[in-house]
């Protein structure tokens, strides 16, 4: 992504000398070892306990096959699904939005505000944020609560009803961290240089057609990269529906999300290859999405 | 503006058109439709703290309670299982600020050395640093509790710290700072006058670092402060945990979330100041880091 130079670097990387590549190496080592104990170890353990059983017999693909047999295995692939479109269509959709809008305003100032305060619930990710919404979802206390009775909904347990999580822990997701992508996409939008813009307004282009045929196509890497790390953290969904199980005595969000269920494998069934089977799944699924994205759009050229 | 004889060169930009105030309706009633969404919620917890519960339920949303519930709540929650509030909180700042000394200490020269210095090596680091970055780290944890289990270091200090300062990002933002904003034939002449290359890395290379310190630092920061799932599974006991998982604790104990809990509940109030202060720190942080943040800098950071 930036333009560094590396064939001068590697030529002379050949007549480095060996001083300046022995203080090379002390200079990452330190990082070197957490990669490989923190990177590196952990994938290949993940591995090494998926294709083997207690007894540490290698297995094949059994532990793949059985976990995928249990009841709630396709249940939670499918509602992270559903989660995850809902999740990414409102993220592209409403930050790509709210950033065009957002870079009309005419007042700096104004806009600098209002994208602080689109940036503050960004403070409140993880477990605060699942808690305060525990709350606006319920009707006795939430300030939205003439809103929702008028959707027809007098108490917490009709809120948090299975059929809504998904789209429930979509608007928490967005709520958390929408503003710091519109902060991204608002930053992508001052890097348009200013000629283009000035031009298509000299040739008659109203907000609506440079946002269509200049804006929106020079902030499509941005959309990608938003959409693609999204994916990646939305896939891992565990906080939310955890704390609403616990919240609502396990009605809903008990093996919501295929994290729970490696999470609940390995220690509530003490079936740890179980859930390395299902870890090394997640981590094929988000590198895939990954390499598709570092190839397609050559986001990280980095040497 | 269509259609308007202006010649390019007096057309101002803030001018206003005729029907420009009909067309921002709808935009800005977008923003201030968000502006609630946003806001709101965050407004009603900080509320929520100086009420009792009954004011909670009966009391209007957005009314303020009283100072002096505010202290009988702090009381309250602090003499929950005897100030264990204050202990978990003690608990994140321990693991958060030791995490980020680490990341920072490996990190920004290991970041630099990929920007800066040839090494064997040096391109099989950065493509291993990217993928690493790609990989979510919460699908790891099962398999890092596997390991961190192996060598013994299951409910100690260390199994949250060591996993939590490994964090690739804030190496590869470094790598990316230190390519675009050093030349490379400063340090040149910094080591022709005599410098060695960690003389160089000190003198010339880490004063010109602050920005990305502070960026790292901010990232590092606020992503080992709100992680929930590697210490909700690596540490046992409930003395050991951080903040996050500490709160997620509290609703347990909160009778309107869990009929089941018995005595010492804790009150709705109770929990929404529990989360204040959980949050607090993170909040500080932001607003500080406010001007940055705001005015783009996390998409210069990675710009092209």
């Amino acid at each position: 992504m930036t333009p560094v130079t590396t064939d001068p670097a590697r030529a002379r990387a050949r007549r480095a000398p060996w001083r300046a590549v022995r203080a090379g190496h002390a200079f990452v080592a330190g990082y070197v070892i957490l990669l490989a104990a923190f990177g590196i170890v952990p994938v290949v353990y993940g591995i090494y306990f998926a294709f083997t059983n207690a007894g540490n017999r290698w297995t094949g693909l059994s532990n793949f096959i059985q976990s995928a047999q249990d009841f709630r295995y396709v249940a939670a692939f499918e509602h992270i699904g559903v989660y995850l479109t809902i999740w990414l269509a409102a993220l592209v959709v409403l930050v790509t939005a709210l950033a065009l809008v957002l870079h009309q305003l005419p007042v700096w100032g104004i806009s600098g505000f209002v994208r602080f305060l689109y940036y503050i619930p960004g403070a409140l990710a993880g477990v605060a944020s699942v808690l305060l919404w525990l709350f606006m979802l319920d009707p006795s206390v939430s300030p939205a609560a003439s809103f929702l009775h008028l959707l027809g909904y007098g108490t917490f347990s009709q809120v948090i009803a299975p059929s809504h999580l998904a789209i429930l822990f979509a608007m928490i997701a967005f709520w958390t961290g929408a503003g710091g992508w519109i902060v991204v996409m608002y930053g992508a939008l001052n890097n348009i240089p200013l000629d283009i813009m000035e031009a298509a307004r000299i040739d008659g282009a109203g907000a609506w057609r440079i946002a269509r045929y200049i804006q929106i196509p020079m902030l499509r890497k941005w959309i990608v990269y938003m959409a693609i790390l999204a994916f990646a953290v939305g896939a891992q969904l565990f906080v939310e529906p955890q704390l609403v199980s616990e919240a609502s005595l396990g009605v809903g969000g008990r093996d919501y999300s295929p994290n729970q269920l490696a999470y609940d494998f390995a220690f509530q069934n003490n079936n740890v290859n179980y859930a390395a089977a299902i870890s090394i799944e997640l981590l094929v699924l988000s590198l895939a999405v990954a390499a598709v994205f570092v190839t397609r759009s050559r986001f990280f050229d980095a040497s | 503006m269509r259609g308007v004889a202006v010649p390019p060169g007096m057309r101002s930009r803030r001018r206003p058109r005729p029907s420009r105030a009909a067309r921002q309706v709808l935009p800005g009633l977008l923003l201030l439709v968000f502006v609630v969404f946003f806001v709101l919620p965050v407004i009603w917890l900080l509320l929520a703290a100086t009420k009792t519960d009954a004011q909670l339920v009966h009391a209007s949303p957005l009314s303020f309670g009283s100072w002096h519930q505010l202290r009988v709540n702090w009381d309250e929650l602090t003499s929950f299982q005897g100030d264990v509030i204050l202990l978990w909180l003690r608990n994140s700042a321990v693991y958060a600020f030791l995490a980020l000394a680490i990341t920072l200490a490996v990190g920004i020269p290991a970041g630099y050395a990929m920007a800066m210095m040839d090494f064997p090596g040096r391109h099989a680091l950065l493509i291993t640093t990217l993928v690493v970055m790609l990989m979510p780290a919460t699908t790891l944890v099962v398999p890092l509790f596997l390991e961190i289990n192996e060598v013994h270091l299951v409910g100690t200090l260390w199994s949250v710290v060591l996993p939590f300062s490994f964090y690739p990002f804030g190496v590869y933002l470094t790598y990316i700072y230190f390519s675009t904003a050093l030349p490379r034939d400063l340090l040149a002449a910094a080591r022709i006058d005599g410098c060695s290359e960690f003389g160089a890395f000190r003198r010339v290379a880490l004063p010109l670092a602050a920005p990305i310190i502070a960026l790292v630092g901010f990232f590092s920061f606020v992503a080992n402060w709100t992680n929930f799932f590697l210490p909700y599974v690596m540490l046992p006991q409930s003395s050991q945990y951080p903040a996050q998982v500490g709160i997620a604790l509290l609703l347990t104990d909160v009778p309107q979330f869990n009929p089941t809990a018995g005595s010492g509940t804790v009150l709705r109030p109770e929990l929404a100041l529990a989360t204040l202060l959980v949050i607090g720190p993170v909040l500080v942080v932001f607003l500080f880091a406010q001007r940055y943040l705001v005015s783009g800098l996390l998409a210069g950071a990675t710009k092209e």
